[in-house]
């Protein structure tokens, strides 16, 4: 792998996103809800009187709301990678780049970065304004400052694995798509078993302590590191030519 | 510079090229002509190493294209103007050299000097700040055609250089094709027109899934049937059209002023059979040589089949 030539790849697509609002839309809008709206909603369920949330309950809330780091961090990518790659296939650009002394790998490893840097730095933007805002809200009620702590270090370790996740899966995807719109949509099937999950510990099936997180976490490491090798096996020159339609 | 060897290419049922053996020199420019499905993407994108052969053998210089690590070192050293010129569409002409100028690994002043250089040549520097998206077909494919060039390949693959283009687009394409060739650069050009590739090759191979033909424009139009002189006259009368038959010649069309005569060399033959004429009471007014033209050889070889 080389990465001067990933880095080349993952910055002309950079370039690109520039000149596609719609593509920033998708990729801040969800950081931006969970980070400011969420928080907001904190502050508002305070201030209701006779049914205002107690100290008890903020922790829980809070928990379950930063749990949307990382079901965003498997939706977010989808908008970019799909466009990335489904793009290129529109527009035939991908053979002149294949006709280059670069290797797929190299191809697929700036593909991987340029759908993954936008979201992930996004995410951890919000994540920032999430933790400061509640400090903010919340320190009055709890008398200490929630964040930061381990619950969220464990949601932010494994959000960068379940975008992971999501690229590749979006990879996959688009090799058999011909048109964005729907590569998103089956690519957004991905978040399904986050929201799962999510729902599951909510109804109280499990909890997602952090222990749980970790483990979470490390099953993403594993499936994401398993979904290269798939991605990979769709990603080969050949392939791209011949069969992707 | 380019070597085959029974290249064959099949996908699935579908034998796409059959045993194909060529060889091109280096600096030779060479006309790869068939009908559509003819093979001759397919036999470029071989020889460029992006995809597989079934069988058979390619060399392009001294690497070997099923050669896994040759494969990067024939890419870099050839440039490949596809079929779809395949440009970013939202990026400006200079950003789209700049793009594959930097996996050739060319230092920034060089790179920006080559693309100086190719966009002021194809005269596309004025609009080198302007989004591909915006150029006309033409300039799209001049830019493809500069983005092949941006690493001064020696040896490179023209896949259908003109297809979709005007009269004067072609034009400005294929004058610019002739002026590569000074520089002593191997193209591989693949076309359907006969009138490029007889306008711009060295030598042609006419392919049918497997090769017809190949050789010079001139070698190919001759290997058929010979060669035909014209002859006109200020009438013609049945002496005349004997004599040049006593002599053994077939006669093509015969008409009140003129004669056409098949023939093998006209360089040697034709004062013979103008002194023939002449004693037989005809007035030559000119002499000619008529087709048959690589269209009709193309077409007859291409239908033959
Ligand atoms: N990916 C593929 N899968 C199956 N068959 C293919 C594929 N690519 C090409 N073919 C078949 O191979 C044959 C040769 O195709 P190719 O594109 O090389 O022809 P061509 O000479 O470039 O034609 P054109 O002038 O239309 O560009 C055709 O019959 C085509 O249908
Ligand atoms: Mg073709």
């Amino acid at each position: 792998m080389d990465l001067q030539n990933a880095w080349n790849v993952a910055r002309k697509d950079f370039k690109i996103y520039r000149r596609k609002p719609s593509v920033i839309y998708a990729t801040v809008a969800m950081p931006l809800i969970v980070g400011v709206v969420f928080p907001l909603i904190v502050d508002y369920s305070m201030s209701r009187g006779a049914k205002s949330l107690t100290a008890a309950a903020a922790p829980g809330l809070m928990d379950s709301f930063s749990i949307w780091f990382i079901i965003a961090a498997a939706i977010i990518p989808t908008a970019i990678a799909s466009y990335s790659l489904v793009g290129e296939k529109i527009q035939r650009s991908l053979e002149p780049m294949l006709a280059t002394p670069m290797s797929d790998g190299d191809i697929l490893l700036g593909k991987t970065l340029s759908a993954l840097l936008l979201p992930l730095g996004a995410l951890y933007t919000g994540s920032v304004s999430f933790m400061v805002l509640l400090d903010t809200f919340t320190h009055g009620l709890l008398g200490y400052n929630y964040y930061p702590n381990w619950h969220i270090a464990a949601i932010l370790f494994a959000a960068p694995f379940a975008a992971l996740l999501s690229v590749e899966v979006n990879v996959i995807i688009s090799a058999r798509m011909t048109d964005v719109r729907s590569a998103q949509q089956s690519g957004a099937l991905l978040m399904l078993p986050f929201v799962g999950v999510f729902l599951a510990s909510e109804l109280g099936f499990f909890e997602l302590n952090d222990t749980n997180l970790v483990i979470l976490a490390g099953v993403l490491a594993a499936v994401s590191v398993a979904m290269f090798f798939v991605a990979k096996a769709a990603f080969q020159r050949e392939e791209i030519l011949t069969r992707w339609k | 510079m380019i070597d085959t060897e029974n290249l064959t290419k099949n996908f699935g049922n579908v034998r796409a090229v059959d045993s194909v053996t060529l060889h091109v020199d280096g600096g030779e420019v060479f006309g790869f002509l068939g009908p559509n499905g003819a093979g001759k993407t397919t036999t470029v994108r071989m020889l460029a190493c992006l995809v597989g052969k079934s069988s058979g053998s390619a060399r392009i210089g001294e690497y070997e294209i099923a050669n896994k690590e040759d494969q990067p070192k024939i890419r870099r050293m050839i440039g490949l103007l596809t079929e779809n010129v395949g440009l970013y569409e939202e990026l400006s002409a200079y950003d789209n050299l700049d793009f594959y100028g930097r996996f050739y690994k060319l230092a920034e002043q060089k790179r920006r000097e080559r693309i100086e250089y190719l966009l002021k040549l194809l005269e596309l520097w004025d609009k080198r700040d302007v989004a591909a998206g915006t150029f006309s077909k033409g300039m799209k494919q001049k830019l493809a055609i500069a983005r092949a060039l941006i690493h001064d390949p020696e040896v490179l693959f023209l896949d259908e250089p003109t297809a979709n283009l005007d009269p004067e687009a072609s034009k400005t394409v294929r004058d610019f094709i002739v002026e590569l060739k000074k520089e002593k650069r191997t193209i591989f050009l693949n076309t359907h027109l006969l009138d490029e590739a007889e306008r711009v090759c060295d030598r042609v191979a006419i392919l049918k899934t497997r090769l017809i033909s190949i050789g010079s424009p001139q070698e190919l139009r001759h290997s058929l049937s010979g060669r035909r002189v014209k002859v006109q006259l200020q009438h013609v009368d049945d002496s005349m059209v004997a004599a040049v038959k006593k002599m053994g010649y077939q006669l093509g069309e015969v008409t009140a002023n003129s004669i056409v005569v098949s023939l093998k060399d006209p360089e040697n033959e034709n004062p013979a059979i103008l002194r023939s004429i002449q004693s037989a009471g005809g007035r030559v007014v000119f002499v000619t040589e008529v087709g048959p033209s690589l269209e009709d050889v193309y077409l007859k070889l291409v239908r033959g089949e």
